[in-house]
């Protein structure tokens, strides 16, 4: 196409970006989410083409290593587990426009908190399940909690960015624990504390085999339960309840929220409270749950990182965090599966970008206009 | 409609269609401009004249329509090219650097200097410019150390500087003292002389018509007057021709004896954000039933006022009592649960959340209390129910109360604050500019919920740059300059009064009540 044709073109016909003035209809949001991972997963195709591979053979597989049957839809959900009670924990803070990018080490003095109940010990080994859970579960949140209060109160009093707070928190609570599994709690000198005692475990669906045989060799444990109990207790807490209003106020707008007589001290410090505990839950989780001891390496594996993405794509909504989890457990399991690192990555960040530019829709509308013909050239 | 002849007329814009998402901004839209004259575009806010003008400086393209600029036909795709065509705009919100001197700012995005900045030459170039046209600045004063007037002149020498000969004026009163709008006016004769044509873009009735040789009057989008003489046409022709009805100027105020001091002000001090001093010993009382105006130029202490009497900003000395009660550096709350309301003058930023929907919007107020919430649990259902009461109550014009404020005009979202503030039934009201940006229609509707709140009993401290709002509405007027009580006037009837206007008008540009008695108004020309 020569030139003018091209200038000619440009004359008749325009690309129109305008911001929405309207709200879109429920479904568009949705729409436009599933549009963008099918775009991903076209670019991904490209790219599993190009380094040789079969891009619909490696879908399939991936499909199937996260969801192909019950087993590894277990796995799955187990990867999920955690993630839940991060991003649960991330969406909070974030609902109040509070970064907390420390739900890693948030999470990992959850795990060390319900550690210490066997390990220091606070309840002898033969103590009941019964009491073993709800105990790690309260030090879990409690540890989390102390570790979101910290950050949290210098941003209220003294007006710390909390992103170079939680972030560095984060590098805090590993070496913490590291000296703790080195030190103190060593099983023969190896970086990792003795086994828990079995009642000290989070009941796993394999345990239930014998009364339902569609149950044997299911990893899923209690976690995802306790996931999903604090994702709906999370949900009411933001839109039904005054604190979680307060909460919305504060986010959208502190200088109404100050108008409106919050305090948003308070709030800061109590938010990010709430934000550490929910973390804190994910690794009483996972170190109740899957790791049955005090390990930094099988902990620190960055859930708490990818809990910020998935608060994120989830709209901070608590109830679609739960299933953003687990397309991002699959995601992760099934990564594994093809290769350790490297395409399944790449994938997984094409996915991402392509969803977080989708939000652009939301805000944009695109239309294609005829611009007026009488412009001739000048 | 006059026909120009060809030969003189600058600008010529014919058709122009501009459309935003569900609004037509701007419909078929003529307009002439001819060489030196002053011609106005008068409208109210939204009838699309700030639109239009846009279109003409190159900020936004018409969908359909052409300009023509000395009778050739042109299309700008951004300010640079209307600039090269001689068109300049001075916008409402200046765009100066605030901590770079004025010439800096004159030349910034120009060709020329290079790359040695040799400001000295600059400085004295802009200063003959200055010169030429009254626009008196000192080039080497930072833009921060200058008042709005003068920045705004800056505005204007930056348009001169880059050889603009049509110059687009958006609302340039709106930040300006009476004196120094005379200056303004003075500095706009000085450029039609020159041969410059000006475009004087305002809603005011009485300077379109002390200023403008010719008038185009814009409503929703569409010229309801083209290229009217201004001499031809009188105040109530041309607000018919804005609001499309009749408009009544007065409003209707009963006289009422004021009741017991509501609020009590004594000698207020406090800072605004730069930590400098805003209010300087502010004394003011408001009774119950009264309405109490504070009048004066934007900027002097009345935002800092309503702050440190709402509880959002401390005070450093002095004490603000409520039916008695010091409320004065306290909790906002406090004032919130003894009867205080405040409608801010920043709607979209102080007195609304933005993305939250217009039921979260109103429950600002009251979510604490019963109904809306009963042990820390909100009743979503009665907040609603109150929101569709307010809604119907207020006229509130939005497709739910679900809808997101963000999307509500100026004039509904202002009845979304108002209903709020109002509802919480306050025996004092805080409000600040209730009416900026709002239509005709609109601000009749606001001024007759501030008229009900006094009827009601209510103490209400109305706040506002409006001189006729405050006129008609007040029954006493306070006047503030430079965080310094000025005078109080009494307001008798709701008929102006001429040399209480110009007493006014000496008293916010800083002359004290008690001198302007001694020296009598007349010794004062």
């Amino acid at each position: 196409m020569t030139e003018s044709t091209l200038a000619k073109r440009r004359r008749s016909y325009r690309i129109k970006i305008e911001p929405r003035l309207d709200e879109p209809s429920a479904w568009f949001p949705a729409a436009v989410s599933l549009g963008a991972i099918f775009i991903a997963l076209i670019l991904g195709g490209i790219l599993i083409s190009v380094a040789g591979g079969n891009p619909i053979a490696s879908y399939m597989h991936i499909a199937r290593a996260s969801f192909g049957d019950i087993g590894v839809l277990s796995d799955t959900i187990v990867k999920a587990t955690p993630i839940i009670l991060t991003a649960l924990a991330c969406s909070i803070a974030f609902r109040m426009k509070l970064w907390n990018i420390g739900a890693e080490g948030q999470f990992i003095m959850g795990a060390f908190g319900a550690s210490a109940i066997v390990l220091a010990p606070v309840l002898p080994a033969e103590a009941s399940r019964w009491l073993f859970i709800p105990i790690m579960a309260m030090a879990g949140m409690a540890a989390g909690a102390i570790w979101g209060f910290i950050p949290g109160y210098l941003k209220a009093k003294f007006n710390v960015n909390e992103i170079i707070s939680t972030l560095m928190m984060n590098y805090i609570a590993i070496s913490w624990v590291n000296f703790w599994v080195f030190a103190v709690w060593t099983e023969g000198g190896f970086q990792m504390s003795p086994k828990f005692p079995e009642t000290a475990w989070l009941p796993r669906l394999s345990q239930y085999a014998a009364s339902i045989p569609v149950f044997r060799g299911l990893t899923t444990h209690a976690g995802l339960f306790l996931g999903i109990v604090a994702a709906v207790v999370l949900w009411f807490i933001v839109y039904r309840s005054r604190w979680g209003y307060e909460i919305r106020l504060i986010g959208d707008n502190p200088h109404a929220a100050k108008y409106a007589g919050i305090n948003i001290t308070r709030n800061t410090v109590w938010v990010m409270m709430l934000s550490g505990a929910l973390a804190g839950l994910g690794g009483m989780s996972e170190v109740a749950g899957v790791v049955h001891r005090l390990q930094t390496a099988p902990l620190a594996a960055g859930y708490g990182f990818t809990g910020i993405i998935v608060a994120w794509l989830a709209k901070l909504n608590p109830l679609v965090i739960i299933i953003v989890s687990i397309l991002f457990g699959a995601l992760i399991l099934a990564g594994r599966e093809i290769q350790p690192s490297g395409v399944p990555k790449m994938i997984q960040g094409i996915i991402l970008v392509c969803l977080i530019a989708s939000d652009y829709l939301l805000r944009y509308r695109v239309r294609l206009v005829r611009v007026g013909t009488d412009g001739e050239e000048a | 409609m006059t026909e120009a002849t060809s030969s003189n007329v600058v600008v010529e814009m014919k058709g122009i269609v501009k459309r935003f998402p569900g609004v037509l901004a701007s419909d078929h839209v003529d307009f002439q401009l001819r060489a030196g004259e002053i011609h106005a575009l008068l409208g109210e806010n939204g009838a699309g004249k700030s639109t239009l003008m846009n279109v003409l400086a190159g900020l936004y393209r018409q969908d359909a329509g052409i300009i023509k600029v000395n009778g050739k036909q042109v299309e700008f795709s951004s300010p640079r090219d209307a600039i090269q065509a001689g068109i300049g705009m001075v916008h409402q919100h200046f765009m100066l650097v605030p901590s770079q001197t004025v010439t800096e700012n004159i030349l910034l995005g120009l060709d020329e200097p290079r790359f040695f900045m040799r400001l000295q030459e600059y400085d004295s170039k802009i200063a003959e410019l200055g010169e030429r046209f009254g626009l008196k600045v000192d080039p080497r004063a930072k833009i921060w150390q200058l008042s709005v007037g003068v920045q705004q002149r800056v505005e204007l020498l930056k348009m001169l500087y880059r050889g603009a000969n049509v110059l687009i004026m958006d609302e340039p009163t709106a930040v300006l003292a009476p004196t120094e709008i005379e200056g303004l006016f003075q500095t706009l004769h000085a450029m039609i002389a020159d041969g410059k044509s000006v475009i004087f873009i305002s809603h005011k009735l009485q300077e379109v018509t002390a200023i403008a040789d010719h008038v185009t009057v814009l409503r929703r989008g569409v010229a309801t007057a083209s290229n009217v003489p201004s001499k031809g046409v009188s105040r109530q022709e041309l607000a018919k021709l804005m609001v499309g009805r009749e408009v009544v100027f007065f409003v209707d105020k009963k006289p009422q004896p004021a009741g017991d001091v509501i609020l009590d002000v004594k000698d207020l001090h406090a800072e605004n954000d730069k930590g400098l001093p805003a209010l300087r010993g502010v004394s003011l009382n408001v009774r119950a039933g009264e309405i109490v105006g504070v009048a004066g130029v934007a900027g002097n202490g009345q935002n800092e006022l309503s702050q440190v009497i709402a509880g959002l900003r401390k005070c450093t000395q002095g004490e603000v009592h409520l039916s008695g009660d010091k409320i004065s550096n306290r909790d906002t709350l406090y004032g919130i649960e003894h009867g205080m309301s405040y409608v801010p003058e920043d709607r979209t930023h102080v007195g609304s959340a933005p993305n939250l929907s217009v039921t979260d919007n109103v429950i600002m107020k009251n979510y604490r209390k019963s109904p809306i919430s009963n042990r820390g649990v909100l009743d979503m259902g009665a907040a609603t129910k109150f929101a569709k009461e307010l809604k119907a109550a207020y006229d509130i014009v939005v497709p739910t109360v679900n809808t997101p404020v963000r999307l509500l005009s100026g004039g509904n979202l202002q009845r979304v604050i108002l209903a709020r503030e109002i509802s919480g039934h306050p025996n004092f009201m805080v409000a600040v500019q209730p009416t900026r940006g709002l239509d005709v229609g609109a601000i009749e509707g606001v001024h007759r919920l501030l008229l009900t709140q006094r009827e009601a009993g209510a103490a209400v401290l109305l706040i506002s740059e409006e001189l006729e709002e405050l006129l008609s509405l007040s029954d006493r007027v306070y006047v503030i300059y430079e965080g310094r009580i000025m005078g109080e006037i009494k307001v008798q009837s709701a008929e102006p009064d001429e040399s209480m206007i110009e007493a006014i008008g000496l008293m916010m540009t800083g002359t004290p009540l008690e001198q302007i008695q001694k020296e009598g108004v007349a010794a004062h020309d």
